[in-house]
C-alpha cells in the first residue's frame, strides 16, 4: 500500500505543482524519484510531528495541497492537537497519511500500533476518513482526494498486501463499493483487513450463507444509503476492522444505527479488543489471537445468524 | 505605507484606551497579555516593511503577520481596525453573543486575521509552513509570527525552530513579547527560559534583543529582520506587562483581571492622547 502511495503521489505531484509532501524522517529511498521529479516539495521534517502537522497547515493556507507521513500513531495521536486545530478549525486541505494500520507492525510493539486512530480522527470536525482495502484503491483514494477540498486521514497498511480489486474500481469518497453480492448476510470491511473479509464471505458461502461483501473505505462521512439498503436486506450485517471497537467503523455504523427507525437487523462488530498487546508476534499471530481470522469471523456471523432466527 | 513615530505613539495610545475600556465592559481576561503587545503590533502593521492591505486581504502575495499569544487578541483586532481592515464599531461585539469576535482569533473571524490561535505554539509551525508555501510560489513575501514569552514552554516553538533554519528561511521572523511573566508566575522561573536570545541563535537563528515599546527600535530591528542573509530572525523585544497603565504594569493580576470602571478613568488618564 505504501509503495502504490508513493507512487501514485509522484506521479499526480508532476502535473499538480500544490502537492507537497511532508515526511516525519521516514521512507528513505521511498522518495527519490518524488525528490527527483519535484524539487524543492519534498520536506523532510525530522522526527516533530507536531511541527510537521502545523507547516502543513501553513502550507494549505497559502494554496498548497500538503500530505504528512509518517507511521500512524506518530502522525495521529502524537500531533492531535495541531490536526484539530491547524488542520481542521482552518479547513485546511491537508492529507495526514498514517503507515502501518492497524497491528502491521505487530512485531514493533503497541507503541507502533494502531488500533484507536479512526476514533481520534473521527471525532474532529472537518476530517474525513478513508481507509483503502488494497493498493488498487489507494490509488484511487488519493485521485479523489486532490479532487476536494477540506481535510483527509488516509489510513494505509504497509507493504505487500494482497490486491484484491482484479478491475479498477469506481472510488468515491463517502461511497462504498461492492466487492461480492450475497443474499443471507452482510460484511462491511474497512481497511486493510479487506482481504480476510472476502475470504470469509467465501467461507460463509461454503457454508452455505450467502454473504454480500463490501469495503466501506470511508468511515467519516458514512455512506448512509448502502447501510439503509443493507440493514433493510440482510439479518445480519458484521463491521470488520483491524481496529479497537471503540470508535472504529463498527462504533460508527452502531451509533449511526440508534438514530435510525429500528431495523430487524443483528449488528456484529468485529475488531480488536480495548487492551494494548502484551505477548508478541507477527500480524497474522495478532489476528488469530483477536479472532480476525476468515474462520473465526465467518464463526461469529454464522453465530449471529443462528442467534437471529 | 510607514507611519511616524508620532503616529504610532497615537495609535498605541489608543488601543490601549481601547483595551482597557472594553475589558471594563465586557469582562474578558488577558488584559495585561494584550498591553505588553501593543507596540510590536503597531511597528508590524504601520511600521513600512510588512505590506499589507485592508482593501486587499486575501492578496496571495501579502506579508503574512500571526498573532500566536492568542490570548492577547484584543491587541490585534483593535490595530487591524484602526488599520482600516473593518468598521471601527465591530470592535463593540468583541465577547457578545452571536458576534464575530470570540476572546482568541477565529478562522477569518474578521479580515486580516492569517490564523486561528488561542492554544499556544502553534503560530511558528503554521507560520513557517506559509514561508515555505511562498518561497514554492515563487513570491517574495515575509512571514512575522508574534509569540509570547510563556509560549516558548511549547516544544512545537522549538521543533519549528530546528526546522525553520535548515530550509534556509529568511523570509520568516519572530518576535518574542518578553514581559516577564506568564500565567502564573516568572517566565524565566516557571521553566528555563534564559538566556532567551543566545537560545535562538543556539538554533541557528539571528537575534537581536530591542525595547519592545520602542516603535522606532521595533521597526528598524524587523526592517534588518528580512535583509536576506539566509537566516530567520528572532528578535527578542523586552517590553512589561500591563504597559501604559501604571497601576497594571509589571503585575501579574492583570493576567485575569477586568478593570473597574474608575479604574479605566485612572488608566485612561494615563493614556491620554495629545
Amino acid at each position: 500500500m505504501r509503495d502504490a502511495f508513493s507512487k501514485i503521489l509522484t506521479m499526480l505531484a508532476q502535473e499538480d505543482p500544490r502537492i507537497t509532501l511532508l515526511s516525519g524522517d521516514i521512507g528513505n529511498r521511498m522518495y527519490d524519484k518524488f525528490k527527483e521529479t519535484c524539487p524543492g516539495r519534498f520536506f523532510n521534517c525530522g522526527v516533530a510531528e507536531a511541527n510537521m502537522t502545523g507547516v502543513a497547515a501553513g502550507m494549505a493556507l497559502c494554496g498548497l495541497r500538503p500530505f504528512t507521513y509518517t507511521i500512524t500513531p506518530f502522525v495521529t495521536t502524537r500531533c492531535l492537537e495541531q490536526i484539530r486545530v491547524d488542520v481542521c478549525y482552518h479547513k485546511a486541505p491537508v492529507t495526514i497519511v498514517a503507515v502501518g494500520a492497524g497491528y502491521s507492525y505487530a512485531t514493533l510493539g503497541a507503541t507502533h500500533h494502531a488500533c484507536e486512530d479512526i476514533a481520534f480522527l473521527r471525532a474532529l470536525p472537518e476530517m474525513k476518513v478513508i481507509c483503502p482495502g488494497d493498493a488498487v484503491e489507494v490509488r484511487e483514494a488519493v485521485k479523489a482526494i486532490l479532487q476536494q477540498d477540506s481535510p483527509v486521514y488516509l489510513r494505509l497498511g504497509k507493504k505487500g498486501e494482497p490486491v484484491v480489486h482484479t478491475e479498477i474500481p469506481e472510488f468515491e469518497i463517502g461511497k462504498g463499493i461492492i466487492i461480492k453480492e450475497g443474499t443471507d448476510a452482510c460484511l462491511l470491511n474497512t481497511g486493510i483487513t479487506l482481504p480476510i473479509s472476502l475470504e470469509a464471505g467465501l467461507e460463509l458461502g461454503k457454508r452455505g450463507i450467502s454473504t454480500k461483501v463490501v469495503n466501506l473505505h470511508t468511515v467519516k462521512p458514512l455512506d448512509e444509503e448502502l447501510l439503509s439498503s443493507v440493514f433493510s436486506n440482510f439479518p445480519v450485517v458484521a463491521t470488520i476492522e483491524e481496529h479497537s471497537l471503540i470508535g472504529g467503523l463498527g462504533g460508527a455504523v452502531a451509533e449511526w444505527m440508534v438514530d435510525q427507525p429500528p431495523f430487524k437487523s443483528r449488528l456484529c462488530r468485529i475488531g480488536s479488543p480495548d487492551e494494548f498487546r502484551h505477548s508478541i508476534g507477527t500480524q497474522s499471530y495478532v489476528r488469530k489471537q483477536i479472532g480476525l481470522t476468515p474462520k473465526a469471523i465467518a464463526d461469529r456471523v454464522e453465530e449471529s445468524l443462528h442467534k437471529s432466527d | 505605507m510607514s507611519a511616524s513615530l508620532k503616529k504610532m505613539d497615537l495609535i498605541s495610545r489608543r488601543i490601549r484606551r481601547w483595551l482597557v475600556e472594553i475589558t471594563n465592559k465586557k469582562r474578558t481576561a488577558h488584559l495585561a497579555s494584550a498591553l505588553s503587545c501593543v507596540d510590536i503590533l503597531v511597528a508590524a502593521y504601520w511600521g513600512g516593511t510588512l505590506q499589507v492591505d485592508p482593501a486587499n486581504p486575501d492578496d496571495p502575495c501579502r506579508d503574512r503577520i500571526i498573532l500566536s499569544k492568542g490570548h492577547a487578541v484584543g491587541a490585534l483586532y483593535a490595530a487591524l481596525a484602526f488599520r482600516g481592515f473593518f468598521k471601527e464599531e465591530l470592535l463593540d461585539t468583541w465577547n457578545e453573543d452571536g458576534g464575530n469576535l470570540p476572546e482568541h482569533p477565529a478562522p477569518d473571524c474578521v479580515p486580516g486575521i492569517e490564523l486561528a490561535t488561542g492554544s499556544l505554539g502553534h503560530g511558528l509551525p503554521c507560520g513557517l509552513g506559509m514561508s515555505l508555501a511562498l518561497r514554492i510560489q515563487g513570491a517574495s513575501s515575509k512571514v512575522l509570527v508574534v509569540l509570547s514569552d510563556g509560549e516558548c514552554n511549547e516544544g512545537s516553538v522549538w521543533e519549528a525552530a530546528m526546522m525553520a533554519p535548515a530550509q534556509d528561511m529568511d523570509n520568516l521572523t519572530v518576535i518574542v513579547d518578553y514581559n516577564k511573566w506568564q500565567a502564573t508566575g516568572r517566565s524565566d522561573e516557571v521553566l528555563a527560559l534564559q538566556p532567551l536570545a543566545a537560545k535562538w541563535e543556539a538554533f541557528g537563528w539571528n537575534a537581536k534583543e530591542v525595547d519592545g515599546h520602542n516603535h522606532g527600535a521595533l521597526q528598524e530591528a524587523i526592517g534588518w529582520a528580512y535583509e536576506k542573509d539566509g537566516k530567520p530572525t528572532a528578535i527578542i523585544a523586552h517590553t512589561t506587562k500591563g504597559k501604559g497603565v501604571s497601576f497594571m504594569e509589571d503585575d501579574n493580576n492583570w493576567h485575569y483581571r477586568a478593570p473597574t470602571e474608575e479604574e479605566v478613568v485612572l488608566a485612561h488618564k494615563e493614556l491620554e492622547l495629545p
